[in-house]
């Protein structure tokens, strides 16, 4: 432990500093009280371009994100590299769809997208079920931000859980305290870190690894000598489907997460949302030049650290940084990771506080809640949630959360009839979409179940490429899992809603008007709702 | 209330015909077949690393793009 005392010391520094403004962020903007979920969870509803920048970013871009897809690459190669195109694809994909949310959201009031879907179909049954499907996608999410900073902890030779629990509760206090506006200011801190850290990282470690040629030489000749099948720098014909499934759902995944949501309603305009839907993709450069750390790592001759016999890819980026940095510019990139695991845990937590408060509370304990009541039962929430993901990684396998955040990805992608079509027609049916929902959840958590990985001597839940011989097609070929259970999704949704309209069984009445879906600021409908939300 | 209902103010919308342009961005970064070599190398980079890199200028240019053409068309 003695010999990375400066890296503890620089990384404790930095944590510290960036823990003092999650607490003063309550004064930021200070309104008249923040005693409304308009306020603590979003904000006031009223970031500018910067901030939601920094903030979505913060958001979608998390600490395991920085840690596991160099790990892909480390391992598997060419395939890893998916986050660039999913990156790449989701904004243009997502552009024309944001902004209608965020119009009919302002207009009604809505804080999640579970509210949506209610005044939309009118149905409190699927608003739950969409509800819960965002719970149980979040949770695990949030649990693996700590995987996070777990492995720049175990490079330190830090041990024990006592750190961990002590960075989760500072996490937990502030976001208490200051609501959304906690992550929103430390965003820039974290942004700032990394960023500095990435140039720095691309610059001078292949300066010292003889150029970007021999690192991508040394992966190529790692992966030509591996008896894996599926590894290598560029794809083979049996992962290309795969790669091309699994960018294209994970993008249309993402900006169902319910934080992903809450970044976006907590902006002041549709012209911000618009602005930043071109501005983010430079954080896929950055994701692009992080996800080849893994082979600068292998080049570098990185070997994971093994704990119970097992190897932890995750602490190939820590190690790396330990290897090729000086000491006190390692703790920078250490607290860098640590950081950018606060984040986006504080606005997860912050996120699905919110559905339970308005989705479950609201709707099923106490109806007639005021706007203080529901602060306060979020504030709570945030905290249950944030303990409860703790306990999650203390008490059970890590290995458990990264299977649950797998499942989460296929599930929440069975949101995309209700909230995603929902917000261009209003052609389905309630029924149609219930059954479709369950249908698709069966269908991802079947596949992800028979998907066996050797590598990790996983018989089920080991990745989610779904070999299509098992459904007797003649192929070595993969696909995404959740790709495919969405498509068993939509064929009941819509079988189900011309069969619920032949036997005329009662619809949902629509709460809103087409005018909702492109109303900006300053339109009075969308002043009143504010107006009666915050004072 | 004074505010007239919004329904009778000029009805804003999103359509265009520059929207279109969202797609190339979407569908060109899922072709694999334009990118999945090692060469021609780009200062050391493979095809594969160096060309999707050069996609996020795609996305950066339509995105652009339909933001400032919607924002000249509601005259703001």
């Amino acid at each position: 432990m003695s010999d990375h005392i400066t890296e503890i010391v620089v990384f404790t520094i930095l944590f510290l500093a960036v823990s003092g403004m999650g607490f003063v962020a309550a004064r930021w903007h200070r309104p008249d009280n923040l005693a409304s979920l308009d306020e603590w969870g979003l904000g006031g509803r009223k970031f500018g371009s910067w901030v939601t920048w920094f903030l979505v970013g913060g958001d979608l871009y998390t600490a395991y994100t920085f840690v596991a897809v160099p790990a892909l690459l480390f391992g598997a190669g060419a395939m890893g590299f998916f986050a660039l195109p999913y990156t790449i694809v989701m904004y243009p994909l997502v552009f024309l769809v944001l902004i209608r949310l965020w119009s009919v959201s302002h207009v009604h009031g809505m804080v999640t997208p579970a509210d949506f879907v209610r005044a939309r179909f009118g149905s409190p049954t699927l608003a739950l079920l969409i509800a819960i499907t965002g719970l149980m996608a979040t949770m695990p999410y949030i649990a693996l931000q700590l995987v996070g900073i777990e492995a720049v902890l175990k490079t330190m030779g830090v041990t024990g859980d006592l750190p961990l629990i002590i960075a989760f509760a500072i996490l937990a206090a502030y976001t208490y305290q200051s609501g959304l506006r906690a992550p929103a200011l430390i965003a820039f801190v974290k942004d700032a870190l990394i960023y500095l850290v990435i140039i720095v990282a691309i610059i001078y470690i292949p300066a010292r690894l003889g150029g970007w040629g021999s690192i991508f030489d040394a992966a190529k000749a790692k992966f030509d000598a591996s008896p894996a099948p599926g590894d290598g720098i560029v794809l083979n014909p049996n992962n290309q489907l795969q790669y091309v499934t699994l960018a294209l759902g994970s993008a249309l995944a993402l900006f169902l997460y319910p934080h992903s949501v809450t970044g976006v309603l907590a902006a002041r305009s549709r012209g911000v949302v618009k602005r930043n839907m071109s501005a983010l993709p430079a954080y896929s450069l950055l994701l692009g030049l992080i996800a080849l750390l893994g082979y600068m790592a292998i080049a570098a001759g990185i070997k994971p650290i093994t704990a119970n016999g097992k190897a932890d890819a995750n602490t190939v980026v820590p190690l790396l940084f330990d290897k090729m940095f000086p000491d006190w510019f390692a703790g920078v990139a250490y607290a860098a990771v640590g950081i950018g695991a606060l984040v986006p845990a504080a606005i997860m937590s912050i996120a699905a506080a919110n559905l339970f408060t308005r989705n479950i509370y609201k709707e099923y304990i106490k109806r007639d809640a005021t706007d203080a009541q529901e602060a306060a039962v979020s504030k709570i929430a945030s905290l249950v949630v944030k303990i409860g993901a703790v306990l999650v990684i203390l008490l059970i396998d890590p290995q458990f959360s990264i299977d649950l955040q797998l499942i989460g990805g296929v599930i929440i992608l069975q949101t995309l009839p209700s909230v995603g079509l929902g917000l261009y027609t209003r052609w389905f049916h309630r029924s149609g979409l219930i059954a479709g929902w369950a249908a698709g959840m069966a269908a991802g958590v079947l596949m992800l179940y028979n998907v066996a990985n050797p590598a990790t001597s996983h018989a089920h839940f080991g990745g989610s490429a779904f070999p299509l011989a098992k459904l007797g097609l003649d192929t070595k070929m993969t696909i995404y899992a959740g790709f495919l259970a969405l498509a068993v999704n939509l064929v009941v949704a819509v079988a189900g809603t011309l069969l619920a309209r032949a036997g005329k069984v009662a619809d949902g009445v629509d709460a809103t008007r087409p005018s909702d879906y492109v109303a900006d600021e300053g339109d009075p409908r969308v002043h009143e709702i504010e107006l009666s939300g915050s004072h | 209330m004074t505010t007239p209902p919004s329904d009778e103010r000029p009805a804003r919308s999103d359509r265009s015909p520059w929207n279109w342009l969202l797609l190339v961005p979407i569908v060109i970064p899922l072709v694999p077949a334009l990118y999945n070599s090692d060469e021609p190398r780009l200062l050391g980079f493979p095809l594969f690393y160096w060309l999707q890199l050069a996609f996020i200028i795609l996305g950066v240019t339509a995105t652009t793009i339909v933001y400032q053409v919607g924002k000249k068309r509601s005259g703001r």
